[in-house]
């Protein structure tokens, strides 16, 4: 079989960070081809020489034997390669035609395009309408809209960018045998994930990225998972251990919280009830938003709800904002990490002063001791291993998971009674997650309450004590994760509010 | 070709040469530009910017520096609070303008009275006028999410005609004939702002000046509200997780940038000024909005900006006296000003790369 | 006072001399908005046209120079603004007024000479017989070509924005920058070209108002036009036929306070003209309060954009 696509000797380097060294592999048409890696092993920037958007610093790329050097990515996209992003190329006040349209060099009018979408996205099982508004719709129609976007240019390559993040696991299967069907029609495809068992299930081929290289070639129906992840990662991991603390006293408690959507094509919260003890770690799963922020802010008082909905301790906190619900011991972490945990141009001392400064006793009259919020931020890089030359670095000067290890021990240091995170090791290396996971698990054994937040099921299953599902602004009733398999909780995502059908 | 690369901490150093660069390519510009006039630059620009304070009339010059100072640092200081959170009161000349007229009106109503408490109580009513008239936008935001760009703008447009009918009917001097305008504060030993220190220009509007700025600075510096301004400006969404009520902020910053533009106008209106007339409103109140950036939003920035600003007034001034420049000039010449400090402000955020880009990079590597 | 001194066929007529210029420069910020720049400088835009305008049109002794003339320079003020904003990525607030300060000092410079003389203006379009007609012959027919290019402006906007490819990737830029990047338009470009339509449009405004309307070259003649057209496109939630619903309104409301004020009402002189501004805050007051977080703006509007691969 001739290769579709063939990269040799790529490499690209940025100040300081070499991000592709040398990458050689090929494609053949037809291949569901895996490119697996950690976060930072340099997949988005070999993803993005192929589509046009960065150009190699040296190396060749063929595409049926012929050079392929995209300028951009309509060069790209005329040579027929297609690609579906991680964080969605859309546009939300605009029409799903209109947004189909924009991804195409040559889209015929309106109303044919239209009818063409329609006959398109039925073929392959991803129903759309295309004069709805890409704000309205729910993050797996968003991706239909893309993939139906690249179908209708007929592609050789498509390229999926961690796909199945924002998926449920019952709308992955949907996609996997669209891709199936795809790939028997002759379409190559380049599939990006670090989710070893998607891997395993659907891929070809696989090709392992670490820091920038090439570290193997195999056959991923072949290998075990565990190997597979070896190789990814470098070292074998320690999982952390989940807690066996009793599960004490009530510490918070939600009633019936309903809030309306903050923004246009925002996500309301409906009749929230839930109980949290000393000593538990509840896991929140759901897929992208159906609520996550809106409830984090809502716990964290960010959003104000009605009054006799937060209760911490039995004390009514659902009227008081993030200061006094900080103050009473209710601590939260946000997913956005640049902007919303953070500032990003501001430095870690005055970061760790934004949401400590009261509880550390760094206030005196309303005057800020800077000093003392300088040795709290210190303790926080020491505690956390940090990695950054020192607490007046800004914010956005650290690495993902760098920033993601001070914003969790900033929360952590305060000693909290509860802590809600959402996300917490989005995006951060697995050495950095596995730490991560285990300071929530040390929080929690000490005696305080934990919600984690997160799209990561196995994450949730390796951590939590009972997992709730969130589905377009509902939450489901707990269940013991020990109870658990992952199609179950496909199904509460899916919201199968019967929890009853969930349990036999 | 030249590509910008962001810088991973913003240069400390670029944040302080960046003024003194836009100022020296402002001096080349506005040479260029003086040239165009059919002036010599190099004597105009000496004549602004030298004469005023070594030259041989410096003695009068250096006490207009402090007068034409104060107003600017006042106002400037308030804006500067706003503009650190993001809040954009940009009609600072109309709360300029109420403040004058509401301090001016509360004296002349004990006119002729003379005991000490009624300059005190004029400053007092100025601030409110000021504050009052900041609050309507400042609440409109906070009530109905309206743009206070808009209002506060248009605010300065209603703040005009009010000064007009001031000056033509309700405030004007019963006692005087001529052009309208109100009876004279400054000749009235009672309301008048007077020199503190003889041949300084220092008036009470110096002081309230140096008052204000180290009030700000220590509270940007060391406050928690100041550091909840910064917060704001830097990562709003941050601020609101943090604990900051963004309606507050919003009613604080304006009130208090209106309250030091009303004092500011009282300060003008009971001394350099005088009185109540048509044209009291002399464009202070946008001039501190180029004060407010060229001091890079810090107050003690603003000092040195409000200092350097008064100079080209003064020094303009001077030049239409001597050389016949236009005092619009001068206005080109203070825009110019702002422009390039936005401009070369690129530098403080930005690393600038020459040398291309890789454009074509597919050369070499094997096969 | 004499309210049938004013007559309604002149105040409709007038209505529409009164709102052309903000109508023009209105138009050219909305797809300036539309496109994700936020240009508050439209007032210094503005009255750079004015001068601009005025001179070419004395020196070249032709109206149709001076509004060429005024076009252009208005162009160059917005291109000046949108090199510090999308190349040198400064502030587009604090740019904008830069822009408005700059060019108020800069146009009372250039305008020293032209004070108090006069331009050749404009003559009214002879539709024939049309513009012979009673009422409608005067209010509709008998006006100068930049009136009616004002409308001709409108509608090609609207059918641009809803229509054409351009105007979708325009909309798509200013809708979401980062996206519009991935699929591989050039942001920098399409928001470059919007700048400068957008300023020469309110060149135009400006132009319009010191040839036709006033018609001289006063200091500060623009008076709040520029802001009064950026409060406008808020009002007509970024539409173009909404802007022109906007404008003429505001057009008939400074008509109506002039004519007020000639007819010798009994409102106090200050408050019929401060009305106009009052009105506009008012305007702004109701819109925002209705579309709550201003549901129909751009979102990516005044925000910067770096395309850092």
């Amino acid at each position: 079989m001739t290769a579709l696509l063939d990269l040799s000797g790529l490499t690209k380097t940025y100040p300081g960070v070499v991000a592709n060294d040398g990458v050689s592999f090929s494609i053949a048409a037809g291949e569901i081809h895996a490119l697996l890696g950690e976060n930072g092993a340099g997949k988005s920037t070999l993803v993005k020489m192929i589509y046009g958007l960065v150009s190699p610093d040296s190396g060749t790329m063929r595409l049926s034997g012929a050079s392929y050097t995209p300028q951009d990515p309509r060069a790209a996209r005329a040579s027929g390669v297609a690609m579906v992003f991680q964080h969605f190329s859309l546009f939300e006040a605009l029409s799903v035609a209109e947004n189909v349209g924009l991804g195409m060099e040559n889209p015929p009018k309106l109303r044919d395009l239209s009818q063409r979408i329609r006959e398109v996205s039925e073929a392959y099982g991803l129903p759309l309408d295309p004069a709805r508004r890409v704000g309205d719709l729910s993050a797996g129609e968003r991706q239909r809209v893309e993939i139906v976007r690249c179908l209708l240019q007929d592609p050789r390559l498509l390229i999926m960018d961690e796909p199945t993040s924002v998926l449920t696991p019952q709308e992955v299967d949907i996609l996997f045998t669209t891709l199936r069907q795809l790939a028997k029609e002759g379409t190559a495809i380049l599939y990006i994930s670090h989710k070893l068992e998607e891997i395993r299930t659907l891929c070809d081929a696989a090709t392992i990225l670490r820091g920038g290289k090439v570290v193997g070639d195999c056959n991923p129906r072949e290998v075990s998972a565990a190997e597979l992840a070896e190789r990814m990662v470098g070292t074998a991991l320690v999982a952390p251990k989940a807690s066996k603390a009793l599960t004490g006293e009530e510490i918070l408690r939600v009633e019936a919280l309903s809030l309306p959507p903050a923004s246009q094509f925002g996500t309301p919260l409906r009749d929230i009830s839930l109980s949290l003890r000393a000593g538990e770690v509840l896991g929140i799963g759901g897929v992208a938003g159906n609520g996550q922020d809106e409830l984090l802010g809502a716990l964290s008082g960010e959003r104000v709800s009605a009054a006799q909905c937060v209760f911490l301790e039995g004390q009514d906190v659902s009227r008081l904002g993030p200061r006094a619900r900080r103050k009473a011991g209710l601590l939260a972490a946000p997913e956005e990490r640049l902007g919303h945990a953070a500032a990003p141009d501001m430095s870690l001392t005055e970061n760790a002063a934004m949401t400590a400064a009261a509880r550390k006793g760094l206030l005196w009259r309303g005057f800020v001791d800077w000093a003392g919020a300088k040795g709290f931020a210190q303790d926080v890089i020491a505690a956390f291993d940090v990695r950054t030359p020192g607490p007046g670095v800004a914010a956005r000067a650290l690495s993902g998971g760098n920033l993601q290890k001070f914003v969790i021990g900033r929360e952590v240091l305060q000693d909290p009674k509860v802590l809600v995170v959402n996300q917490p090791t989005w995006g951060v290396d697995a050495s950095a997650a596995a730490a991560i996971r285990q300071a929530l698990l040390d929080l929690a054994a000490d005696g305080a309450g934990v919600i984690v937040i997160s799209q990561d099921l196995d994450e949730l299953l390796e951590i939590s004590d009972r997992f709730a599902a969130l589905n377009e602004g509902r939450l489901g009733a707990p269940v013991p994760t020990a109870d658990l398999t992952i199609e179950q909780i496909g199904l509460m995502l899916g919201g199968a509010h019967d929890m009853e059908r969930v349990h036999v | 070709m030249i590509r910008l690369e962001r810088r991973p901490t913003s240069s400390k150093a670029w944040g302080a040469a960046s003024p003194l660069l836009a100022v020296a390519l402002t001096m080349v510009a506005g040479g260029l530009m003086f040239a165009a006039l059919g002036k010599d630059p190099f004597l105009a620009i000496r004549t602004i910017f030298w004469d005023p304070i070594f030259g041989e009339f410096a003695w009068y010059f250096r006490g207009q520096l402090l007068v034409k100072a104060a107003p600017l640092i006042l106002i400037a200081v308030g804006l500067a609070l706003g503009f650190r959170a993001g809040i954009w009161n940009i009609g600072a000349e109309g709360q300029y303008i109420i403040g004058a007229i509401c301090g001016a009106a509360a004296g002349l109503v004990f006119y002729p009275a003379e005991t000490r408490l009624i300059f005190p109580m004029m400053v007092v009513f100025g601030a409110l006028g000021g504050f009052l008239w900041a609050m309507i936008p400042a609440l409109l935001k906070v009530r109905f999410g309206t743009n206070e760009i808009l209002v506060s703008l248009m605010l300065v447009y209603v703040a005009e005609n009010i000064l007009a009918s001031a000056a033509v009917s309700w405030l004007r001097n019963p006692d005087a004939v001529g052009f309208p305008g109100s009876r004279n504060l400054s000749q009235w030993p009672a309301a008048a702002n007077l020199e503190l220190i003889e041949g300084t220009g220092a008036h009470w509007g110096v002081m309230a000046a140096v008052v204000a700025v180290i009030f700000a600075q220590v509270m940007l510096t060391r406050h928690l509200i100041g550091f909840q301004i910064r917060l704001t400006g830097a990562a709003p969404r941050a601020a609101r997780f943090a604990g900051v009520r963004p309606a507050r902020l919003v009613v604080l910053c304006l009130g208090v940038a209106g309250a030091l533009a009303g004092m500011a106008g009282l300060f003008e209106v009971a001394g350099p000024a005088g009185q109540i007339s048509i044209d009291f409103a002399s464009g202070y109140g946008f001039t501190a909005i180029i004060v407010a950036f060229l001091g890079r939003l810090n107050p003690l920035g603003i000092v040195a900006a409000g200092l350097l600003m008064a100079l080209t007034y003064v020094g303009g001034d001077n030049a239409a006296g001597n050389l016949g420049i236009p005092g619009a000039a001068i206005s080109a010449f203070q825009g110019m000003l702002l422009f390039f400090l936005l401009a070369v402000d690129v530098l403080t955020n930005f690393r600038v790369r020459i040398g291309a880009r890789k454009v074509a990079p597919f050369s070499g590597g094997p096969g | 006072m004499d309210l049938g001194a004013i007559s309604p066929t002149l105040l409709i007529a007038s209505l529409m001399v009164a709102a052309t210029p903000i109508l023009l420069a209105a138009l050219g910020e909305m797809m300036v908005e539309k496109a994700g720049v936020l240009n508050l400088g439209v007032e210094g835009m503005m009255i750079m046209g004015a001068v601009a305008g005025f001179i070419a049109a004395v020196e070249g002794g032709s109206p149709w120079l001076g509004f060429f003339t005024a076009a252009m320079a208005g162009a160059g003020m917005a291109l000046l603004f949108g090199f510090l904003t999308q190349v040198l990525l400064s502030n587009q607030v604090a740019t904008g007024l830069a822009l408005t300060l700059f060019g108020l000092g800069l146009s009372a410079l250039l305008g020293q000479g032209y004070v108090g003389i006069k331009a050749e203006s404009l003559g009214r379009v002879d539709l024939g017989w049309l513009s012979d007609l009673p009422f409608f012959g005067r209010v509709v027919f008998g006006h100068d070509p930049i009136v009616y290019l004002s409308l001709v402006l409108v509608a090609a906007v609207w059918a641009f924005l809803r229509f054409s490819r351009a105007g979708l990737i325009l909309r798509a830029v200013g809708e979401s920058h980062d996206a519009a990047h991935a699929l591989g338009y050039n942001v920098l470009r399409v928001r470059m070209m919007a700048i400068a339509f957008g300023g020469a449009c309110a060149g135009l405004g400006g132009a319009y108002l010191s040839l036709v309307r006033v018609p001289q070259w006063t200091e500060g003649m623009t008076a709040g036009a520029g802001w009064i057209a950026l409060a406008i496109v808020v009002f007509a939630s970024w539409r173009a036929g909404r802007v022109l619903i906007g404008a003429y309104l505001f057009g008939g409301i400074t008509v109506l306070q002039l004519n007020l004020q000639t007819a010798g009402a009994r409102i106090p002189v200050e408050l019929l003209s401060a009305a106009p501004y009052l009105v506009t805050i008012l305007v702004l007051v109701l819109i925002s309060s209705r579309a709550g977080r201003g549901g129909d703006a751009p979102a990516d509007l005044g925000k910067p954009f770096h395309a850092s691969a």
